[in-house]
C-alpha cells in the first residue's frame, strides 16, 4: 500500500505571510504603523520584506495622517498598520478625516483572537463598529482563506468611484493560520459598481446651458484633483473663457497664474469670486460638494444662476443645492466626454467685468515690523513658484495658505478640509514627503496645531525626512481667537495659549531650529530653511491679533460679506505699529 | 428581527417603504441602521430576513420625509457597499403585511366577544389559557392598528408587533 500524503503544489502560508504579499501585489512601497501585541506576527512577517518600506510613527494618529498626506502627494492609496484596541482606537481621527476629504487609504487593524473577540480581551475594541460611520466599507476577516481576497476588494473599494478610507480588521489567531496563498487579479464586486461615465442625455443639456450662459462660473472642488483631471479641467476652461473659482481642495486643480482663475470662493475666499458666484448665470460645479463653508446660505448660493454639477457620488447631487443638470460619472471622463463638444464663449465683458472686481477688491493686508502670516507665505510663494507641496494646519494659517500662496499645480496643497483636523500637517507633510522626493514639503501650523502631534518629530528626524516645519506663533487659537472677536463681544475665552520654545524643541530633536521675529528677516530665514538639506523647524513670531478677511459669516449670505477692513489697527506685541504698508495681490 | 420606534415627524412629510436587497454579511443590519441614525432621517420601521437566495437578504424599510430627504434616503441606501438593489415601493403598487401577537386577560364573560373581534380581522387564536387568549393578526399596518384598537377595551397585557414587510405587485388589475 502506498501511503498517500497531501501534496500541495504551492506553499502554505500564515496569514500574515499572505498580509505581506497582499500588499506587495498591490504595490504597496511604504507603510506606516506601530506594532502591538495584535500584530505582532504581522511585523515578524514584514522584517524579512525588502520591497516594502515600513515608517514607525509616534503614534497610530500620526500613521493615518501620514498615509493621507502620502496619498494626497501621489495619487496611490496611503496605508497604515496598527495593532488592536488603543491602537486602533487612535486611527478613529485620521480615518475621519480621511471619509470627509475622500482620500483613498487603506488601515490595517490588529485584532484580538476570534475565539476573544466580545469578551472585554486584553486590547480588545470592537474597531468595525466604532469606524463604520466613517469608513467607506471596512471588514472583519473572519478566515484565512478570503484574507487575500479582502485586501484586494479593500483596495479597489477605496481607490475607485468616490474614494475614501478602507479599514480591514485583522484578528491574531487568522492571521496565524496557513493557507496557499493566491490573488484574486480581479475584483467583481456585484454591489459596487461605480459609474463612471456622463450620460449623454445629461451632457446635451449641460451644453445647452453652457452654450446660452453669458457669465459662467466653473466652481471647481477636490473630485478634480482626486480624478487627476487638472489638466482637462484647465483645457475646458480655457477652450470655453469660463473663469475658474476653487474650493479649499480644488486649489492647485487650476494654475491661479491664469487669468481666468479667482482663487478661493467661499467663506474666506476672494471677495471678487464670491461676488462672480453671486452673479453667475451658470455654474458648473466640477468635483465639488456645494459644502456649508462655501455656500454660506444654500439657497441664497448663486441666487441667478442655472447649475450643473459634475460628480462621482450621487449622493452628492442635490444634497445641499438643488441643481438643474446632474452629471453622475467621473471629472476626468466627463470632461473628456465634454471637451470635443463644447465651443468657445464670448465672456470677454465677463472676464473684463471680474478684472475690474479684482483690482477693486483685491486680497490685500498691511505689513510692517512685525511678521504677518500672509507675509511669510507670500514669500514662500514667490520662492517656490508653485513648485512645493503646501501641507497646512487648521485655523487662519490655512486660510492665508490658501489666499496667499499661487498654486500652480494640482497635488501641492494638502490640508484637513472638511473634518478640519488640528494637527494634521505635521504627520501629513511627513508622508507626503515619502511621496514627492522632487519638490519642497513645507508643513505649517499654527502654535495650537502643532502641539497635537509633535511627537512625529521623532520620526521625522529618525529619518532625515526633508519637511520644513513652520510654527506661526501667535500665542492664540486664532481662528477662535477671531469669531470671539466677531461675534463673541471679544470675551477671549481660553484661546490664548503657552507654548514651548521652539527652538530649543528643535534641539532636543536633533533638528535645525530657527526664529523670526521681525519681518525683516523673513527673506533671510525662508531663505536658509530651503538651504539646509533635510528636516527645519522655523518659528515665525507673527502679530497676535490678524484676523482672516473677506469674510462671510457663517450661515449668511454673499451681501453680508466683509471684505477687508481697510483701517485695521492691530495691536502687536504690546506695541501699536504706525508705519503700515498696504501690500495687495490677485489671483490671476 | 425588527423594530419599531416612535419619532416626531413632520406630518406633511409622506410615509415610504423602501424595499433594500443587500449581501447577507455581517453588520448589514448595522450599517443600514447606522446610517439612518447618523443622517438623522426617520426609521418607523425596519425588517430585515433572509430571501429565497441565501446570500442576499431583504430589507423593508418604512420611513417618513419628504422628496428631497426620501431621494438622500435612496442614494445613501445605494451608496452602502452592500447594497444590491433599493426599491421605492411607495409609488407602484405593492402588498404589505404586518404581524402582531396579542396578549389579552380573559373573563368567563367576554372571551366570546373577543373571538368574535378576532374572527372579524380573519385573525388567529393561538394560545389559550383560564387567564388569557393570545392572537395573532396579520395585514396592512392599517388593519393590525384596527384590531388593537378594538381590542383595546379588554385587557390587553402584551403585544409583540413586526415591522413591515412588503413585495412589488406583479399583476395590477382594475381596483
Amino acid at each position: 500500500m502506498t501511503q498517500h500524503t497531501p501534496t500541495s503544489p504551492q506553499r502554505q502560508m500564515t496569514g500574515a505571510e499572505i498580509f505581506v504579499r497582499s500588499l506587495i501585489e498591490e504595490k504597496v512601497d511604504i507603510v506606516f504603523g506601530y506594532p502591538g501585541g495584535a500584530v505582532i506576527g504581522i511585523y515578524d512577517a514584514l522584517h524579512d520584506i525588502s520591497d516594502i518600506t515600513h515608517i514607525l510613527t509616534r503614534h497610530e494618529q500620526g500613521a493615518v495622517h501620514a498615509a493621507e498626506g502620502y496619498a494626497k502627494a501621489s495619487g496611490k492609496p496611503g496605508v497604515a498598520l496598527v495593532t488592536s484596541g488603543p491602537g486602533a482606537t487612535n486611527t478613529v481621527t485620521g480615518i475621519a478625516d480621511a471619509y470627509m476629504d475622500s482620500i483613498p487609504i487603506v488601515v490595517f487593524t490588529g485584532q484580538v483572537a476570534l475565539k476573544l473577540i466580545g469578551n472585554d480581551a486584553f486590547q480588545e475594541a470592537d474597531i468595525v463598529g466604532i469606524t463604520r460611520p466613517i469608513t467607506k466599507h471596512n471588514y472583519l476577516v473572519r478566515d484565512v482563506n478570503e484574507l487575500a481576497a479582502t485586501i484586494r476588494e479593500a483596495f479597489y473599494v477605496a481607490t475607485t468611484g468616490r474614494p475614501g478610507p478602507v479599514l480591514v480588521d485583522l484578528p491574531k489567531d487568522v492571521m496565524a493560520t496557513k493557507t496557499v496563498f493566491s490573488y484574486p487579479k480581479t475584483v467583481k464586486m456585484r454591489s459596487y459598481v461605480p459609474h463612471t461615465e456622463g450620460h449623454q442625455k445629461q451632457l446635451d443639456k449641460a451644453i445647452a446651458l453652457i452654450e446660452k450662459s453669458k457669465r459662467p462660473v466653473l466652481y471647481v472642488g477636490g473630485g478634480t484633483i482626486l480624478s487627476n483631471a487638472a489638466e482637462e479641467l484647465t483645457k475646458f476652461a480655457r477652450k470655453t473663457n469660463i473663469p475658474v473659482t476653487t474650493t479649499l481642495h480644488g486649489l492647485g486643480a487650476f494654475p491661479e497664474s491664469d487669468e481666468l482663475s479667482m482663487g478661493m470662493l467661499g467663506m474666506h475666499g476672494t471677495w471678487y469670486s464670491n461676488t462672480a458666484v453671486n452673479y453667475c448665470d451658470l455654474l458648473i460645479a466640477v468635483g465639488a460638494r456645494f459644502d456649508d463653508r462655501v455656500t454660506g446660505k444654500t439657497d441664497a448660493f448663486a441666487p441667478e444662476a442655472k447649475k450643473i454639477h459634475i460628480d462621482i457620488d450621487p449622493s452628492n447631487i442635490s444634497k445641499n443645492v438643488k441643481v438643474d443638470v446632474p452629471i453622475v460619472g467621473d471629472v476626468k471622463k466627463v470632461l473628456q466626454q465634454l471637451l470635443p463638444q463644447v465651443t468657445a464663449l464670448d465672456t470677454k465683458d465677463w472676464i473684463q467685468t471680474i478684472k475690474n472686481w479684482k483690482e477693486e477688491h483685491p486680497l490685500r493686508y498691511k505689513n510692517g515690523k512685525y511678521i504677518r502670516m500672509q507675509h511669510v507665505i507670500q514669500t514662500i510663494s514667490e520662492v517656490t513658484k508653485g513648485n512645493a507641496v503646501m501641507v497646512s494646519d487648521v485655523g487662519q494659517h490655512q486660510m492665508w495658505m490658501a489666499q496667499f500662496y499661487r498654486y500652480i499645480h494640482p497635488r501641492t496643497h494638502l490640508t484637513s478640509g472638511g473634518l478640519g483636523t488640528m494637527g494634521f500637517s505635521l504627520p501629513a507633510a511627513m508622508g507626503a514627503a515619502f511621496a514627492r522626493k522632487d519638490l519642497p514639503i513645507i508643513s505649517m501650523s499654527g502654535d495650537g496645531g502643532i502641539q497635537m502631534n509633535l511627537q512625529e518629530l521623532a520620526t521625522i528626524r529618525e529619518h532625515n525626512v526633508p519637511v520644513k516645519i513652520l510654527i506661526m506663533n501667535n500665542g492664540y487659537l486664532g481662528m477662535v481667537r477671531q469669531w470671539q472677536e466677531l461675534f463673541w463681544r471679544k470675551r477671549y475665552s481660553h484661546v490664548e495659549m503657552f507654548g514651548p520654545d521652539y527652538v530649543k524643541l528643535a534641539a532636543a530633536y536633533g533638528i535645525p531650529g530657527f526664529r523670526a521675529t521681525l519681518t525683516e528677516e523673513v527673506d533671510d530665514i525662508v531663505k536658509k530653511m530651503f538651504e539646509i538639506e533635510g528636516p527645519v523647524i522655523v518659528e515665525f513670531k507673527v502679530v497676535k491679533e490678524e484676523n482672516v478677511y473677506p469674510m462671510i459669516p457663517a450661515g449668511q449670505t454673499y451681501h453680508e460679506i466683509i471684505d477687508v477692513p481697510n483701517e485695521q489697527t492691530v495691536p502687536v506685541n504690546d506695541e501699536q505699529e504706525t508705519d503700515l504698508s498696504l501690500v495687495t495681490i490677485t489671483k490671476g | 428581527m425588527s423594530t419599531t420606534t416612535e419619532t416626531p415627524v413632520d406630518q406633511s412629510a409622506h410615509k415610504h417603504t423602501i424595499s433594500v436587497l443587500l449581501e447577507n454579511k455581517f453588520g448589514a443590519l448595522n450599517r443600514v441602521a447606522g446610517m439612518f441614525s447618523a443622517k438623522g432621517y426617520n426609521l418607523e420601521s425596519i425588517t430585515v430576513g433572509p430571501t429565497e437566495d441565501s446570500s442576499v437578504s431583504r430589507m423593508t424599510i418604512v420611513t417618513r420625509g419628504d422628496d428631497a430627504i426620501i431621494e438622500q434616503i435612496i442614494k445613501q441606501l445605494n451608496k452602502l457597499i452592500d447594497t444590491l438593489k433599493v426599491v421605492d415601493l411607495t409609488y407602484d403598487s405593492f402588498m404589505e403585511r404586518e404581524l402582531a401577537l396579542i396578549k389579552i386577560g380573559t373573563t368567563p364573560d367576554n372571551r366570546s366577544e373577543i373571538m368574535q373581534i378576532v374572527e372579524i380581522f380573519q385573525g388567529k387564536i393561538i394560545d389559550i389559557s383560564h387567564k388569557t387568549v393570545t392572537v395573532e393578526a396579520t395585514g396592512s399596518g392599517q388593519k393590525v392598528d384596527a384590531i388593537i384598537k378594538m381590542l383595546k377595551p379588554f385587557h390587553i397585557k402584551e403585544i409583540a408587533r413586526t415591522g413591515r414587510v412588503a413585495l412589488k405587485r406583479e399583476f395590477v388589475g382594475e381596483a
